[in-house]
């Protein structure tokens, strides 16, 4: 067996796809062969390295060198002049990429050396591939928990960590697990809640291409705690690549007796079954969720009861987010001590972010919870886009809140950021440099929740009209002042006589725009 | 030429539903993979034919107007048929601010056709999504599988020609 010099290091995710990155790495193969280096050289496929819109990006290691925006025509120069002869092609070298690969692991600069945990994984092993997953400590946790822990371990490992749900929600994981555990009943479910849909947040799709193997551990440890047989991923419709990576990785760890019957003879068995959405941002609530898994529109439940006792088919369930799933075996490996050394006292661990629009480096970061807005946007995302001022940021989608310059130096946390009294929500920052027209995003946003009400009751089907009819209104250059007031009132109604959190949302986008642009808003009405 | 290509279409649509039938076979009385049989029929067509509809909901033993009640509940799932291509613009926030609603009028103007429309040739149908996850490319557009980035209204029909 020859040993391996060089790995090449392919992002294969959707992004990357549209860029042509097949074609590049078929190229490079083709011209390792060329060059008869395929004995010393070998190309591996990974999931996102965290840049986005820089085309094909790869990673020579052992050097470490990235590359983007790589063409096939490139192919031959790179292995030529890198490969062949060490010496790396500077023109194709990526000069802005996210900040987690600007700090050499050895290094600790200004921050200190930032932990990935969701991850870990993701950019590094090739997601299709069990043997890397585990060769990484991947499956150690389920051991750890069948032969010490037991379900009760698992929980109170979980507990310890303080764990919260990364959906938006922020309730603490071990606490609906513990209820769903005491129901009674034979049958349980544990569902994935993977129907990412708010805008702007793409990090559970990244994570599902990147490292899919750390759900499905996730949900077996789960399963195994709450004594759950099934579990579900309710996954977007629309996201091909992950479907296809989690089935591919669903059916290696039947292989490998990690799902199905009696587990790694421990006794338990679980399975996973995908069930695709059909493209309705009202599924993303648990209880709308639970009835698009049994094959009916979308509706939210009356609440109690609550999924985790009566949920899928009314037996006891559990619905938690693919991140927060994806934390659950680096906990339960390394010991809830370790997890709460990073983060917050209130809220350890990470946060995984999807930071978009105006910055110069747009991407997926993963950042210690609180870590401030200043240091996300400047530090991670390279800082505003073409040396432009920071105006605003819009944090947690569409349900989430605006902040201002004055909220640079908020510490990003759940518990911290409600007495701002804004969100962390899915973890989407979407920055506005000094041109962003308030009003327009407020116009998007608003007939983003007009588009998704799904009609189920009066204060939100009727509300979500009246509040997008209003924005034109303004943004037309026809509003008076107090379209300005009915927005909020209209909006404070809906959020206090709305049935499920989609009504109650827009309040927030509103009132928070307001706070911080009131000026610029009232500007543009009589 | 258009009247000809319309026929071809329905006597492909016709051999279509044995396919169908042999996916209803594995779901029969399961009203609880409504959805999934739904997915797969609409693979099958490109929409949901009322016939299609009718064999579905008599396979599964759900009312057809539970039936339509999901399908158009659902942004996914069509009544209507639709081009060779699906496009459709990206109008989610970070899409939005950077001007995908331009993208999009280019895109009316240039088809001749509204939002949710078919152009006669049947090349195209034409849609928004809101926010496809690939907000670090916006203003993105998808066409069938495709996700195109960084869309500039001049550029617009360059992508799309490419689509027979």
């Amino acid at each position: 067996m020859n040993l391996v010099r060089n790995h090449v290091l392919i992002s294969i995710d959707a992004g990357t796809i549209m860029a042509g990155a097949r074609a590049v790495e078929k190229a490079l193969v083709e011209e390792i062969n060329k060059q008869g280096l395929s004995g010393e050289i070998a190309v591996l496929e990974t999931g996102s390295i965290g840049a986005t819109g820089q085309g094909v990006v790869i990673v020579v290691y052992p050097e470490g060198i990235y590359y983007a925006n790589v063409t096939p025509a490139d192919a031959a120069e790179l292995v030529e002049e890198h490969l062949l002869k060490g010496r790396p092609v500077k023109r194709l070298i990526m000069t802005e990429m996210p900040k987690q690969h600007v700090i050499k692991k050895e290094k600790t600069g200004l921050l200190r050396e930032q932990p990935r945990i969701v991850l870990r994984n993701s950019g590094v092993i090739n997601p299709e591939n069990i043997d890397e997953y585990i060769a990484e400590g991947g499956y150690e946790a389920l051991e750890k928990a069948f032969t010490d822990l037991k379900p009760a371990g698992v929980t109170k490992e979980v507990k310890d960590s303080g764990l919260m749900g990364r959906g938006g929600a922020a309730f603490t994981t071990a606490m609906k697990w513990e209820f769903a555990a005491r129901a009674p009943g034979d049958v349980k479910y544990i569902i994935c809640n993977a129907d990412e849909g708010e805008p702007g947040t793409f990090k559970d799709r990244l994570i599902l291409e990147g490292d899919p193997h750390k759900l499905i551990e996730g949900m077996i440890l789960a399963g195994y705690a709450v004594g759950a047989t099934k579990g579900f991923v309710y996954i977007r419709g629309e996201y091909a690549l992950s479907i296809e990576r989690l089935e591919k990785a669903i059916t290696q760890a039947r292989l490998y007796g990690l799902l199905g019957d009696d587990i790694l003879e421990s006794g338990f068995s679980f399975d996973i079954a995908v069930m695709k959405g059909a493209g309705a941002y009202v599924c993303g609530e648990e209880t709308a969720l639970i009835e698009s898994l049994e094959g009916k529109r979308g509706h939210p439940r009356n609440k109690p009861p609550y999924p985790v006792t009566e949920g899928l088919w009314a037996k006891p369930t559990v619905v938690n987010n693919v991140e927060t799933l994806a934390n659950v075996p680096e906990i339960v490996r390394n010991g809830a001590a370790w997890y709460r050394g990073y983060g917050t006292d209130k809220c350890p661990g990470t946060k995984v972010y999807t930071i978009i629009g105006n910055v110069a480096t747009p991407g997926l970061i993963e950042a210690e919870m609180g870590t401030t807005l200043r240091d996300i946007i400047y530090e991670y995302a390279g800082g505003i886009k073409d040396g432009k001022k920071f105006k605003g940021a819009l944090v947690g989608g569409a349900a989430g809140a605006f902040m201002g310059p004055e909220m640079l130096d908020a510490k990003m946390d759940f518990v911290n950021l409600k007495e701002y009294a804004a969100v962390l929500g899915s973890g989407a920052i979407l920055v506005m440099d000094e041109d962003a027209d308030i009003v327009g995003m407020l116009q998007s946003v608003l007939h983003f929740f007009r588009h998704e009400s799904c009609g189920h009751c009066v204060p939100c089907r009727l509300g979500t009209n009246q509040l997008a009819e209003i924005i034109d209104r303004i943004a037309e250059g026809k509003g008076k002042t107090e379209d300005v007031d009915k927005l909020v009132s209209i909006s404070e109604v809906m959020r206090d006589t709305s049935f499920c959190p989609l009504g109650q949302s827009p309040v927030l986008p509103i009132t928070s725009s307001l706070r911080f642009f009131r000026d610029e808003v009232y500007s543009r009405v009589q | 030429m258009s009247e000809k290509q319309c026929h071809c279409a329905e006597v492909q649509e016709e051999e279509l539903y044995p396919r169908l039938e042999e996916v209803i076979m594995e779901h029969r009385g399961k009203g609880e993979d409504l959805i999934m049989v739904l997915h797969k029929a609409q693979n099958l067509f490109g929409y949901l034919p009322r016939k299609a509809q009718e064999m579905v909901a008599e396979g599964l033993n759900v009312s057809l107007n539970e039936v339509y009640g999901v399908i158009t509940f659902y942004n996914f799932f069509s009544t209507v048929p639709q081009g060779r291509n699906s496009v459709k613009v990206c109008l989610g926030t970070a899409c939005y601010v950077r001007g995908s609603q331009e993208v999009l009028d280019k895109a009316q103007r240039e088809l001749g056709i509204k939002v949710g429309g078919t152009t006669e040739d049947r090349r195209y149908s034409l849609d928004v999504v809101r926010c496809i996850g690939a907000c670090g490319l916006a203003p993105a557009m998808l066409v069938n599988e495709d996700v195109y980035g960084r869309i500039k209204p001049p550029h617009l029909m360059d992508v799309l020609e490419k689509y027979e």
